[in-house]
């Protein structure tokens, strides 16, 4: 009953799905870190700047910015991202970039909103003895603020893995471009469908369940 | 301020500590410090008293700059105090200080919470910190804690550990802000004896509290404050005996007869 399978490679599919989602997770953790710091900064500048862009990227879809990496950085401005010639491969990239501009604005907010659940009595402790702004932000505040956030982290971390089906759009050959090009050569639609649906519930609700068993592990106790 | 040469005979100039000069803050409308001059020498333990909304927590967070000032100058060991960056966190780290609140790092061991300013300001090899770190616990009375997140020690464990962790950076000076207020009354005792010991070991002290018993067995001075000034400065036992001022009668007669 499965045989409309055949001939497609539906695991290479969401195996590129699982590339797409872990390169943009890091990509985003480390981009969207790094905007919640200039959120909570001393420097005007640097919180204007995290403000703006959260409010920006948040605000415009998905599809309209990986459509704009495509067609506006490589096209327009030749970003071709280290590989001219190979599409599929600058395809990739540019998708991997499209997804952590715009998964980070989520994962800045849910880390600032951890920053806001660390008591002010821990960054003045910290001051007190002469630690500077940016090791008081590495050393006491984020690790706290982390802890209290892996639950929203895991929802943006769900998202962001459906979110690299918009990848497609793009022509990165992931589960849902291939769901597609299925659905316009077989019958068996709604089983199709149906398994998709599944392989992203596969990869996804173990994430969920791991970070929500993580998140309670660590939990700061106060 | 002329009382300060009634607390120790014949200290030289050179030898103020920490000096406050014509000290001015608003909280708002609430003129929260007003014109206070104040210099506490080297070795001195200062006792801070007065009413709720006197100034007095507000003046001891202003001497490491956890509140800034308006107006006036704070210079401690004859140099002011810096605005910002690192030259006001290199000064931080020879301050140190003691919260109502204890603030201990909740992610960290008590160890680690000892260890992490010898590392990191500094620089100091790890090994090193530890053993000091260790010693300073030990000094403190709960080196047996030491493997253990601050939630689980009693407050009274936690405010001794966080002398420990202030004592750490060699500070000169210690400011305590309200060190026992958060704490249940059997737990008052063994973080005063601390101090007491602290003060007895020449250490240079700025306490916020009301625990009037302390400011009698260890301060050399009393300063009373009151809607943002300084009101009365005075030997623990003429301040207690014979306060001068009505404001300090007052204040006393509240606290002292029950």
């Amino acid at each position: 009953m499965f045989d409309f399978l055949e001939g497609y490679n539906v695991l290479g599919a969401f195996w590129m799905t699982v590339k797409l989602t872990a390169l943009s997770a890091v990509g985003s953790l480390v981009w969207g870190t790094l905007l919640a710091a200039m959120r909570v900064s001393p420097v005007p500048l640097m919180r204007g700047f995290g403000t703006a862009y959260v409010n920006i990227v948040r605000n415009i879809p998905l599809t309209v910015i990986i459509i704009f990496t495509s067609l506006g950085l490589a096209d327009i401005f030749g970003m071709t991202m280290g590989a001219p010639d190979d599409f599929d491969v600058q395809g990739f990239r540019l998708a991997v970039l499209g997804l952590v501009a715009y998964t980070a604005a989520f994962v800045c907010e849910a880390i600032r909103s951890g920053i806001n659940t660390v008591p002010l009595g821990q960054a003045e402790a910290a001051r007190a003895i002469g630690l500077s702004f940016s090791q008081i932000l590495r050393l006491v505040i984020l690790p706290q603020a982390f802890r209290t956030v892996i639950g929203p982290l895991a929802n943006v971390l769900i998202a962001l893995t459906k979110n690299t089906t918009v990848a497609a759009a793009i022509g990165v050959a992931e589960a849902a471009l291939l769901m597609k090009e299925m659905i316009e050569n077989e019958a068996q639609t709604l089983a199709i469908g149906a398994v998709f649906a599944l392989g992203f519930v596969v990869l996804t609700m173990p994430t969920g369940l791991f970070l929500g068993w993580l998140s309670k592990r660590l939990a700061v106790k106060r | 301020m002329t009382e300060v040469s009634v607390t120790k005979d014949a200290l030289p100039a050179a030898d103020d500590l920490v000096v406050l000069k014509n000290v001015n803050k608003h909280f708002g409308a609430l003129h929260v410090l007003q014109d206070i001059d104040l210099t506490i020498a080297r070795g001195e333990v200062v006792v801070v008293i007065g009413p709720s909304g006197s100034g007095k927590s507000t003046l001891c967070r202003a001497i490491n700059r956890l509140e800034s000032i308006e107006s006036g100058s704070i210079t401690i060991d004859g140099k002011p105090l810096p605005e910002e960056g690192k030259a006001l966190a290199r000064l931080r780290a020879d301050v140190g200080m003691v919260f109502q609140s204890f603030n201990l790092f909740a992610h960290k061991t008590v160890l680690e919470n000892v260890m992490l300013g010898q590392l990191k300001v500094r620089k100091a090899d790890k090994k090193d910190a530890e053993e000091k770190a260790r010693g300073l616990l030990d000094r403190v009375g709960v080196s047996a804690q030491a493997d253990k997140y601050p939630a689980q020690l009693s407050g009274g464990q936690q405010q001794r550990v966080a002398i420990a962790r202030a004592l750490a950076m060699g500070p000169k000076v210690m400011l305590f802000d309200e060190p026992t207020s958060a704490l249940d009354p059997e737990m008052i005792n063994e973080v005063l004896e601390v101090m007491q010991q602290l003060a007895r070991d020449g250490m240079t002290m700025v306490v916020v509290t009301h625990e009037m018993g302390f400011a009698r067995s260890a301060a050399n001075r009393v300063v009373f404050m009151a809607d943002g000034r300084i009101v009365e400065e005075a030997v623990p036992d003429q301040f207690f005996s014979n306060p001068r001022s009505d404001r300090a009668k007052d204040f006393l007669s509240k606290i002292l007869h029950h």
